[in-house]
C-alpha cells in the first residue's frame, strides 16, 4: 500500500511556518440561556421530624449560600442534640408501630409515589439543586434528578421481593438507620440512602450537608405529600456537631456515611466498640488508564467527563490520568484542545458545562493543592475561558509531568483538576493505579477486550469502567476498597447492607 | 472459500489503515454528539446561526424528473431566498450534469451562487472510470464550479484502497479549477471506523478547500451528527498534522433549522471559528432552506408563518 505511507507529509512547523492551530474564538457567541423554572424556595427551612416541619429547639438558623452569586438563598434550621434525639425517637416509634409491621408490597406503594412525585417536580428540583450547590443545570436536569427518581423506582420494585436478596436466608430490617450525606450530589445521595433503607423496612434519620440542605427538605415536602407515616423519614440539618450527635445517638442500629475519608475515620473511631453497623463511602483518587490502542477522541471525552463532571466534586472522579507513553503527547494535546470549548459560568445557563465550586472553603482547598502542584514541579495548563466576576469558580486545570510522589497525585482534590502521569507497560499501569490509599473507581481505555478483563480483576477499585466513565445505574452496586470505604450502595448488594440475616 | 479468503485479505488491509489513522468508539462518539443537542441557542446567536446556515446551503434537486424549468425556479430561490435583505444567498445549487447548462443560464455568470454538479455516475459510481471522468469534464465545460463525486465503495470494501485513492486523484485532475467534493456514502461504509479511514484516503489526495461529504441522499441513512463528527475530527486531525484545511459537507436528512444549528455547534466546538463559513462548511439539502427562512421570520416577527408564505423548494433529497 505505497500510497498510504508515502502520503505522510512533513509537518509545517518543520518548514519554518507556524504549526496549524484551531481558533475557538467569539465568532459565534451564545446568548445567555437561563433555565427559568421556579425553584419554589422558602425563605426559611425547618427541621423535618415526625412528619412535620418543626423549629429547632435552640431557635438557631444558618444561611445557605448560592455559590454562583455568593448571595443568601435561605435560612436552614440548626439541629442540636435535643432535635436529633427527638428525630431518633420519632423514627423508633414509627418503626415499632407502623413501618416495621407493613408488608413489602405496602412499602413499595409509598416508594413508587415518592418517585413519581419527584418526576412531576423534576424541573423545580433541578433548579433548586443548581442554585444551592452550583452544579450546571444540564447535569441536575439530566442526571441528578432523574437518577434520584430511578433509585426510588428501582428499590420500590425490590420491596416486595426481599426474599430474593439473600437466597436461602431470610432478611429482616435493622430498625432505625442514621445517615449523613455529602454536598456534591445532595438529592441523589438522599435517594441512594433513603430508597434501600425504606424498601428494606428501616426508618431513617438523615442529615444533609450544611451547604446543600434545600433539596432534602424539598424532598421532605414530597414525603409529606406521599403520605408516608410520620417518623419514617426525618431530616435534621446542621454542620459537623449535628452529624456527630446523630452518629453517637444510642437508637440507630446502623450508621451510613458518605463523605471525606478524614471525617469517615473520625466517625469510625467514635463508634468503635459499639454494636452499630456501619457503611462508609469515602474519598477517591481514581486512575483513568488510557492505552495506545484506545479510540483517542472518545477516551479524551471520557477523561473530560471523568474529571470535570460536577466541577470534579465527585468521589469517583477520574482525577489521575495514566496514559500510555506512546500516545501521551497526543492525548495531552487533544485534552487542551477540548478544554478550550468547555463553557464555565452561570450554572443556571443551559449551555454551561462547568459550574460553580460548592463553597469558599472548597475553592480555597483546590487553590492550595493546585499551588502545591506548581511548586512541586508539575506543568500546569488552565482553560483560557472567562470567569464570572462574582461567585466561586475555578478554571478547568490539567497538570502534566506529574510524579507519583506529588501531592496532586496522592491527595483527593475534589475539584476540576486533572493530574497526568504516564506508564510503559500493563503491569506498571496496574501498579501505579493501585498505589494509592483509595480504591473507589477506575477507568480503562483500550480496544483489546482481554486487557479490559485483566485490568478489571487486578485493579483494586469498587467500580472499573471500560471505555466509558461515570456511568451509574440503580442496579449496579457502588462502593470502595481500602480507605474509600466499605459497604455497597445500589443493586442487590446495596440492600444487603440495610438488613440482618435471620 | 474464495469469499472467506477475500474477507481475510480485506480485514488485514483495513486493520493496517485503522492502525494508522486511529479508530472510533461508536458509543463514545454518540455520547459526544448527544451533548450538541442539549445546547440552547437563543436570540441574536440563533439568528446568526440561522443566517449562516442559509449561506451554507447547497440547494439541491436530484430527480429523474428534473427539467430546465424546475432548475430555473431552484436558481431563482437560490439567488433570493427571502425578501428580507438580511438573509444571504445560498452557497450553491446542486444539480445533475445534464442540468448544469440550464442552471448556468438561469444564474448567469456574474453571481456568487455557485453551481455544483453530481458527476461520476452518481449515486452508485458503478461505471468505468473513463466514463465517470468524461462526465466530470462535461459538467465543468458546461459551467459547473464544483463537482460532487462518489467514491468507489465497492473497491473500498474489497480493501483496494490504492484504487479508491487513485480514482479520487483522477477526478481531481479532471476537475481542473473546479472545487471537488468527495462523497463517502457513509451508509454503505457502515462503521465509524470505515468512515474515518475513507475520510483520510480522500483528504490525502484532494486540495485545500476541497470537501469531503457524507452521502448522496439516495440511501436510507444520510448525514447524522455521529458521522458528521467522525468526519470533522478527521479533518481536524489532518489539519493539525499537515496544515491542509479540508472542507466538510453533510448531505441528506438535515431538514430542520434545529438540526442545522446542532451541526453548526459541532463545527464550532470541533474545528472552531475558521470553519464557520460556506467555504469550509456546507449543507446539502432542499427542504432545510424553507425551515431556516421560517425560523428567521419567527425570530423577526415572534410568530410562525404558514408554509405557503415561503416559495416552494425542491421536495427530494
Amino acid at each position: 500500500m505505497p500510497t498510504l505511507a508515502s502520503k505522510k507529509r512533513k509537518t509545517t512547523a518543520r518548514n519554518g511556518r507556524p504549526a496549524p492551530e484551531l481558533i475557538f474564538g467569539d465568532l459565534w457567541d451564545f446568548d445567555p440561556a437561563p433555565e427559568t423554572a421556579d425553584p419554589k424556595l422558602k425563605p426559611r427551612y425547618e427541621l423535618f421530624i415526625n412528619g412535620k416541619f418543626v423549629a429547632p429547639k435552640s431557635g438557631k438558623y444558618f444561611d445557605t449560600i448560592n455559590p454562583a452569586t455568593e448571595r443568601k438563598l435561605a435560612e436552614i434550621a440548626l439541629a442540636g442534640p435535643a432535635d436529633v434525639d427527638a428525630a431518633c425517637r420519632a423514627a423508633q416509634r414509627a418503626y415499632d408501630n407502623v413501618w416495621g409491621k407493613l408488608s413489602g408490597r405496602e412499602r413499595a406503594k409509598y416508594l413508587f409515589r415518592i418517585a413519581r412525585l419527584l418526576q412531576d417536580r423534576a424541573r423545580e428540583f433541578a433548579v433548586a439543586e443548581t442554585m444551592d450547590g452550583g452544579k450546571p443545570i444540564k447535569e441536575s436536569r439530566d442526571f441528578d434528578v432523574p437518577m434520584a427518581a430511578a433509585h426510588f423506582f428501582y428499590h420500590a420494585g425490590w420491596a416486595d421481593k426481599l426474599e430474593y436478596v439473600a437466597p436461602g436466608r431470610r432478611v429482616a430490617p435493622l430498625g432505625v438507620v442514621a445517615q449523613v450525606i455529602p454536598w456534591n450530589f445532595p438529592l441523589l445521595m438522599c435517594a441512594w440512602k433513603l430508597a434501600p433503607a425504606l424498601a428494606m423496612g428501616n426508618c431513617v434519620v438523615l442529615k444533609p450537608a450544611e451547604t446543600t440542605s434545600i433539596t432534602a427538605l424539598k424532598l421532605a415536602e414530597i414525603i409529606q405529600d406521599a403520605g408516608l407515616p410520620p417518623g419514617v423519614v426525618n431530616f435534621v440539618t446542621g454542620a459537623g456537631a449535628t452529624g456527630a450527635a446523630l452518629m453517637a445517638h444510642p437508637i440507630p442500629a446502623k450508621v451510613a456515611f458518605t463523605g471525606s475519608t478524614e471525617v469517615g475515620k473520625i466517625i469510625m473511631r467514635s463508634l468503635a466498640g459499639t454494636d452499630k453497623k456501619m457503611t462508609m463511602e469515602l474519598g477517591g483518587k481514581a486512575a483513568n488508564i488510557v492505552f495506545d490502542d484506545a479510540p483517542l477522541d472518545q477516551a479524551v471525552e471520557g477523561i473530560i467527563n471523568g474529571i470535570f463532571f460536577n466541577q470534579g466534586h465527585v468521589c469517583c472522579a477520574g482525577s489521575r490520568l495514566l496514559v500510555h507513553e506512546p500516545v501521551a503527547a497526543k492525548v495531552i494535546a487533544k485534552l487542551k484542545q477540548r478544554i478550550k470549548v468547555l463553557r464555565v459560568g452561570d450554572p443556571l445557563d443551559k449551555n454551561t458545562d462547568v459550574g460553580a465550586i460548592n463553597s469558599k472553603e472548597q475553592l480555597a482547598k483546590i487553590t492550595k493543592l493546585v499551588a502545591s502542584g506548581v511548586k512541586e514541579g508539575a506543568e500546569i495548563y488552565q482553560s483560557p475561558c472567562p470567569l464570572p466576576a462574582k461567585g466561586w469558580y475555578f478554571r478547568p486545570t490539567i497538570f502534566s509531568n506529574v510524579a507519583m510522589s506529588h501531592r496532586i497525585a496522592r491527595e483527593e482534590i475534589f475539584g476540576p483538576v486533572l493530574s497526568i502521569l504516564t506508564f510503559r507497560t500493563v503491569d506498571e499501569a496496574i501498579e501505579k493505579a493501585n498505589n494509592t490509599a483509595y480504591g473507589l473507581s477506575a477507568g480503562v481505555w483500550t480496544d483489546k477486550g482481554s486487557r479490559i478483563l485483566k485490568m478489571s480483576t487486578e485493579l483494586k477499585a469498587g467500580v472499573v469502567w471500560a471505555n466509558s466513565y461515570n456511568k451509574f445505574d440503580p442496579t449496579s452496586p457502588f462502593g470502595g476498597y481500602k480507605e474509600s470505604g466499605f459497604g455497597r450502595e445500589g443493586g442487590r448488594q446495596g440492600l444487603l447492607d440495610y438488613c440482618q440475616l435471620v | 472459500m474464495v469469499r472467506n479468503l477475500m474477507n481475510a485479505g480485506q480485514s488485514v488491509s483495513l486493520r493496517r489503515l485503522f492502525d494508522e489513522v486511529g479508530q472510533v468508539d461508536c458509543v463514545g462518539i454518540e455520547e459526544r454528539v448527544a451533548k450538541y443537542t442539549t445546547r440552547s441557542i437563543k436570540k441574536a446567536s440563533k439568528l446568526w446561526g440561522l443566517r449562516t446556515a442559509v449561506s451554507m446551503v447547497d440547494l439541491t434537486t436530484l430527480e429523474g424528473k428534473d427539467t430546465p424549468g424546475k432548475v430555473a425556479s431552484l436558481c431563482a430561490k437560490a439567488l433570493q431566498p427571502a425578501d428580507d435583505p438580511a438573509v444571504p444567498q445560498v452557497a450553491a445549487v446542486c444539480v445533475y450534469p445534464a442540468m448544469v447548462k440550464h442552471a448556468r443560464r438561469a444564474l448567469g455568470t456574474d453571481t456568487a451562487v455557485r453551481i455544483a454538479s453530481v458527476a461520476t455516475a452518481f449515486p452508485s459510481g458503478q461505471t468505468p472510470l473513463r466514463t465517470r471522468l468524461a462526465e466530470v469534464r462535461a459538467a465543468v465545460a458546461d459551467g459547473a464550479d464544483e463537482i460532487d463525486m462518489v467514491i468507489n465503495r465497492g473497491a473500498f470494501l474489497a480493501g483496494e484502497f490504492g484504487r479508491v485513492q487513485d480514482e479520487i486523484a483522477a477526478v481531481r485532475t479532471a476537475c481542473g479549477g473546479a472545487t471537488l467534493k468527495v462523497i463517502l456514502e457513509v451508509s454503505e461504509l457502515e462503521t465509524y471506523d470505515n468512515i474515518r479511514a475513507a475520510s483520510f484516503l480522500a483528504m490525502r489526495v484532494i486540495r485545500p478547500g476541497d470537501f469531503i461529504k457524507t452521502s448522496t441522499g439516495k440511501t436510507t441513512l444520510n448525514a447524522t451528527l455521529g458521522n458528521n463528527q467522525v468526519m470533522l475530527e478527521a479533518i481536524r486531525d489532518f489539519y493539525l498534522d499537515t496544515g491542509t484545511a479540508i472542507s466538510m459537507k453533510p448531505a441528506g436528512g438535515i431538514r430542520t433549522a434545529k438540526q442545522a444549528l446542532q451541526f453548526l455547534i459541532a463545527v464550532k466546538e470541533t474545528l472552531g471559528d475558521a470553519w464557520l463559513t460556506n467555504e469550509r462548511y456546507r449543507f446539502g439539502a432542499s427542504s432545510l432552506l424553507n425551515d431556516l427562512l421560517r425560523q428567521i421570520e419567527k425570530e423577526r416577527t415572534g410568530a410562525y408563518q404558514a408554509p405557503y408564505y415561503f416559495s416552494e423548494a425542491a421536495e427530494s433529497y
